[in-house]
This record gives structure tokens, C-alpha cells and sequence, in this order.
């Protein structure tokens, strides 16, 4: 079954990839062919099999509540594209900027 | 003592000479970084060489085993694979994205290994965030095997294997999502260990799969990967997936004969595609396991066909959530030019990622998405299940089983770039335990056409020691770890 150019576009705006044309049509054909590589698995009998999320048993994890030194704010802001004084700098998130 | 005598040092006989006075942590870290500037024009195993800091890390050391407060690893150098995170030493991940990254804080295992007073040199090239079996895929150059400079060193952990190959460092450390450390260790003929899901601690490794990604050591014989797996294993509280144990002393593992051992042999893992020279070198260490005294009979692990499935919809799946925070914002690359936060993100995304990591979003998204859930990734889970199980019952009856780490020894640069799926049959022997979350190492097992050959032990749940056990034996029984290549 190979993937329209339509589900494609989707995928991309779902993943936040901007891709040109070439790019999507690229994409269709290889997620394609790895998709076909996976069509065995559909055979296999999977009736009142539990999924594994993780293969050890994670349960919740607690800790004490208790004080600990953080990162210092230079050293993390240091990273950050845009910044001003203490902040990270975001571009408009609605309309015009 | 002159430089070229202590090239080639593994950790336990640079102690050994360090301990003596023979040589200094200086001259051993002179030495390292000396043949770093020969070579790695010609291997390309390092992102970063941190030169400056490793001198000053020696001259502590030296101090430390002077003051007899030294260790196994104390003054010894070592490399890190570049998704590691090492405060104030750019930690790239071999990716445009994260190429000015500079991380403000210590991964877990650094932190170990710097309180160990091993001493960094540098970092390790990879695939893009570890997505690859070639290290073709780093955004920013490929590295080379330094047996045949022509041939790739497998990946993603290319750079590292290359590194310990090339005696650009004592040792290394790895990550292994899907045979990242052991397929790399098998084509560059170094030993390298995917640790027990949960024993390492994943804090400060940039994350790829979250419930397949451990880091172990790739190292230049058996010996040394269990002392350096002593320094990192371990439960910590930064890492809620680390498992609460307490590990044993694994250099008392080391045993030089295997009677009683019942080591199984599945049929599955000599697959069609298998290259007929690994195929009979393979056979061959398994006649020598026997001589060892161990029982050795051939089994079944019918459901291993699915593996490769099952991962691709797994790994991706996960890496699509985990790569999500890739926006731009709060570190890495940034689109400059923009309109708005949501162009930002899929131009940022657009120009930071490079094929490889985009295929694995795209395809991950895609099997996360409504209508295809159950098909995909549940049906993946469901199978990982029966996977887990299968080992389960096989080690009811065996104590590890045996396997070649790769269907092929090193090819040559491009030879599988063209064909995704032809690239991700590489990694079909060591995705499994990855699946499974068991622990498994591979040791050099041969060598075919003056290329090395991997062997892979594979174990239960924390059944490390037994995997030192068999891995050590069977070197200590044969020379393949001795053969270095010449460069």
C-alpha cells in the first residue's frame, strides 16, 4: 500500500517539518517501502498478549520533597537563541509580529 | 618510557603501569592525544578533542596516585560519544541542531568516570542522535574504520569503536538502542557491552528511544569493559528508569574456563543474508566454547523475524515524542528567518535535522497517529511482549545464548546509503535484546578477508556476569583481541 501525497503532507504538519515538494515525494516513497518491510507483523497472533511499554516494571517513582541545588541560570540560558535580561526570547505565537 | 609503548594500553595495564610509577597520567594522556593528531585526520573518530582540559584532568590524577587515592580508572584517557552530555564541552549529537550546544551540566556516567579520575580527551562521532549503523548519518563528516579506511565502523557509536580501534583512547563509552555499541564494536574488533535495560543510568544521554536506549563501554578486551561497567553501573535518583540494585564487583566474573555453562544456539540468528566468512567464524568460536566445557545446543527463537518490525515502529515512534523538543526555543538551532513561532518550528526542524532522524519522526508520527495506533505501534508492543517471552523460556534452559553481532563484517562507504531498509538489516542480530531489554556483548570473534568479525553473547535480566564470564574465556581461549589494525 503505498501512502498518498496527501498523508504525507499530514504527517509532516503533525511532526512540524517543513518539507519542499521533492522533499514529500521523497518521503512517500521510502515510508512506503519501510511500511511493506512491516507487513508480516499483522500475521502474527497477538490475542490476549499485554503490550510491553517498557521492559522493566516501571512503576511510579517517589522521592522525597526535598531541596536540591538547580541548574544555574546563566549556564541554561546560555543556550537559548534569543534571550532578553533573564527571559528566552519567543517569536508571535498569533498573527502578525 | 617513549610514547609508542604505551599506545595500545588497555585500562587494566595502564593501571598497572601507572600504579609503578612507570609512566604519569601526563605522558599517558601526551601519548593519546599525540596519536590523535597523527590519525584522526584519516579515522575522523572525534568531534572534539578537549585537549587543554584533559592535560589539566592528568595532572590531577597524577596528584591522586600519588596520594595512593586512585582507582582502575584514575589518569586513564578516555573518549565519550558526543550525545553524552559533558558540562562545558559541546555535546553536538552529531547533528546541525545541537552544533553550538553546550551542556550545563554532567551526564550521570561522566560524572561517575571524572570522580574515577579517568581523564576526557574528547568526544565521539555518531549517526545523527544515534539514528544509523554506518556513522555515515553525523551531519557533520563520517568516520572511517581503521582497518580498511575505505569501509565504514559501523555505527551509531562509530566514532567510539574507531577510537578504542585506533588507540585514540583507552576506552569508551557507547549507546545501544538497537546494537549502537556492539555492531560498531564487531566491524572495528573491540569488545562492547549493552548493559541490562535500567542498570546505567540514561540521565544526560540525549534521549532516542527511551525504553531501548543504555549506555555501556566499548573497550579493547573483556577485562576492561567489566571495570569500566564497575564505575557506571548503578541505580540513580535522576533517572527514575534506573533499576534499584546493587551490582556486583564484575572484574569477579572473569573466569577462565566455562565448565557447566549452557550456552544455546538459535537457528534464527543464522539468516539468510548472513555473509557465509562470519557464518564460519562464528561456527568455529563455538567449537571453541565447547572445548571451554560448555554445553552448547541449538535452539529456536521463532519470533525473531519480527524483530526488525517491531523496533522500526518502536524506536521511531519514541524518537518522534523525544525529538519533539527540538523547537528552536530554549537551546540549538534556529531558524533565523521567520514568520511566527509555528514557521519558526517547521523551518527550524526543516534545516536543523538531516534525512535520516526526519524519516524516523515522519515514520514514528505516522504510527502514533489516530487510525493507525493499533496497527502499528500497539501491535509492535504486543509482539515486544511475546519477544521478551521467548528469551524467557530460552533461559530457563540456558545460562546465555550465542550469536554472530553482525550478518556482515565492515562495508564499504555508500555501498548502503541508497536503501534505508538495506541499512537497518545491519542491526537484525542485536535489536532483539534491545526489544527485551536484556544485556548481550560482542567480543572479536575472527577475522574474515583482514576484517574483523563480532560474536554475541546474549544474557537474562542482569545476567552481566555471566556474559564476562563466557566473553572472557573465549578470549583469553583465542588472539582475535590482540590483532590490531595497522594504520
Amino acid at each position: 500500500m503505498k501512502l498518498t501525497i496527501e498523508e504525507v503532507r499530514h504527517v509532516a504538519a503533525l511532526a512540524r517539518i517543513g518539507m519542499t515538494d521533492a522533499e514529500l515525494e521523497l518521503m512517500r516513497d521510502q515510508l512506503s517501502h519501510i511500511l511493506e518491510s512491516f507487513d508480516a507483523l499483522g500475521q502474527v497472533d497477538t490475542d490476549g498478549v499485554e503490550p510491553t511499554r517498557h521492559s522493566v516494571d516501571v512503576d511510579s517513582v517517589m522521592r522525597d520533597d526535598e531541596v536540591r541545588d538547580s541548574l544555574l541560570r546563566e549556564d541554561v540560558l546560555a543556550n537559548a537563541p534569543s534571550k532578553e535580561g533573564d527571559f528566552v526570547r519567543v517569536r508571535a505565537v498569533l498573527g502578525d509580529h | 618510557m617513549n610514547s609508542s609503548d604505551v599506545l595500545g594500553l588497555s585500562v587494566q595495564a595502564a593501571k598497572t603501569l601507572l600504579d609503578r610509577g612507570e609512566v604519569s597520567s601526563y605522558e599517558l594522556t601526551r601519548a593519546v592525544l599525540d596519536r590523535i593528531r597523527e590519525v584522526d585526520g584519516r579515522v575522523n573518530a572525534f568531534v572534539t578533542v578537549t585537549e587543554d582540559e584533559a592535560m589539566a584532568q592528568a595532572l590531577s590524577a597524577d596528584r591522586r596516585i600519588a596520594d595512593g587515592d586512585n582507582g582502575p580508572l584514575t589518569g586513564v584517557p578516555m573518549q565519550i560519544k558526543d550525545n553524552m552530555c559533558t558540562r562545558g564541552v559541546p555535546t553536538t549529537c552529531a547533528s546541525h541542531m545541537l552544533q553550538d550546544f553546550i551542556p550545563p551540566y554532567d551526564a550521570t556516567v561522566v560524572a561517575r568516570l571524572q570522580l574515577e579520575g579517568a581523564v576526557l580527551v574528547g568526544k565521539g562521532n555518531m549517526d545523527e542522535f544515534a539514528m544509523g549503523s554506518s556513522t555515515e548519518n553525523s551531519a557533520l563528516f563520517p568516520t572511517r574504520n581503521p582497518w580498511d579506511l575505505d569501509r565504514v565502523p559501523g555505527g551509531s557509536s562509530g566514532g567510539p569503536a574507531a577510537a578504542v580501534a585506533a588507540d585514540e583512547c583507552v576506552f569508551s563509552l557507547g549507546s545501544d538502542t538497537g546494537g549502537s555499541i556492539r555492531q560498531p564494536a564487531a566491524l572495528c574488533g573491540v569488545v562492547g557491552l549493552k548493559p541490562t535495560y535500567g542498570l546505567v543510568s540514561r540521565y544526560g544521554l540525549i534521549a532516542f528511544a527511551s525504553s531501548l536506549d543504555q549506555i555501556g563501554p566499548l573497550t579493547k578486551n573483556v577485562t576492561d569493559s567489566a571495570l569500566v561497567l564497575n564505575a557506571i553501573a548503578g541505580h540513580d535518583r535522576n533517572d527514575s528508569t534506573s533499576i534499584r540494585y546493587d551490582p556486583p564487583d564484575y572484574s569477579r566474573a572473569l573466569l577462565p574456563d566455562l565448565k557447566g555453562l549452557r550456552i544455546g544456539v538459535p537457528k534464527e540468528y543464522f539468516v539468510e543474508g548472513l555473509e557465509p566468512g562470519v557464518e564460519e567464524a562464528v561456527r568455529t568460536a563455538i567449537g571453541v566454547l565447547e572445548e571451554l566445557g560448555a554445553k552448547v545446543e541449538e535452539t529456536s527463537l521463532p519470533n525473531t523475524e519480527h524483530a526488525l518490525a517491531v523496533y522500526y515502529i518502536i524506536a521511531p515512534s519514541e524518537a518522534s515524542a523525544n525529538l519533539a523538543r527540538y523547537d528552536g526555543v530554549k537551546y540549538g538551532y534556529s531558524a533565523a528567518e521567520a514568520d511566527g513561532m509555528w514557521d519558526a518550528l517547521d523551518k527550524t526542524r526543516q534545516d536543523g535535522f538531516g534525512p535520516e532522524v526526519k524519516r524516523r519522526i515522519m515514520l514514528g508520527t505516522y504510527a502514533l497517529s489516530t487510525g493507525y495506533y493499533d496497527a502499528y505501534y500497539l501491535k509492535a508492543q504486543k509482539v515486544r511482549t511475546l519477544i521478551a517471552l521467548e528469551f524467557r523460556d530460552a533461559f530457563q534452559r540456558f545460562d546465555a545464548l550465542v550469536t554472530p553481532t553482525s550478518p556482515s563484517v565492515a562495508f564499504k562507504l555508500g555501498e548502503k546509503t541508497a536503501d534505508p531498509v538495506q541499512m537497518y538489516l545491519n542491526d537484525i542480530l542485536t535489536m532483539p535484546a534491545n526489544i527485551a531489554g536484556i544485556p548481550a556483548i560482542s567480543v572479536p570473534g575472527g577475522i574474515v578477508e583482514g576484517l574483523p568479525v563480532g560474536l554475541q553473547f546474549l544474557g537474562p535480566p542482569l545476567g552481566e556476569e555471566t556474559l564476562f564470564r563466557a566473553a572472557y574465556a573465549y578470549e583469553q581461549a583465542t588472539e582475535w583481541h590482540r590483532m590490531r589494525p595497522d594504520l
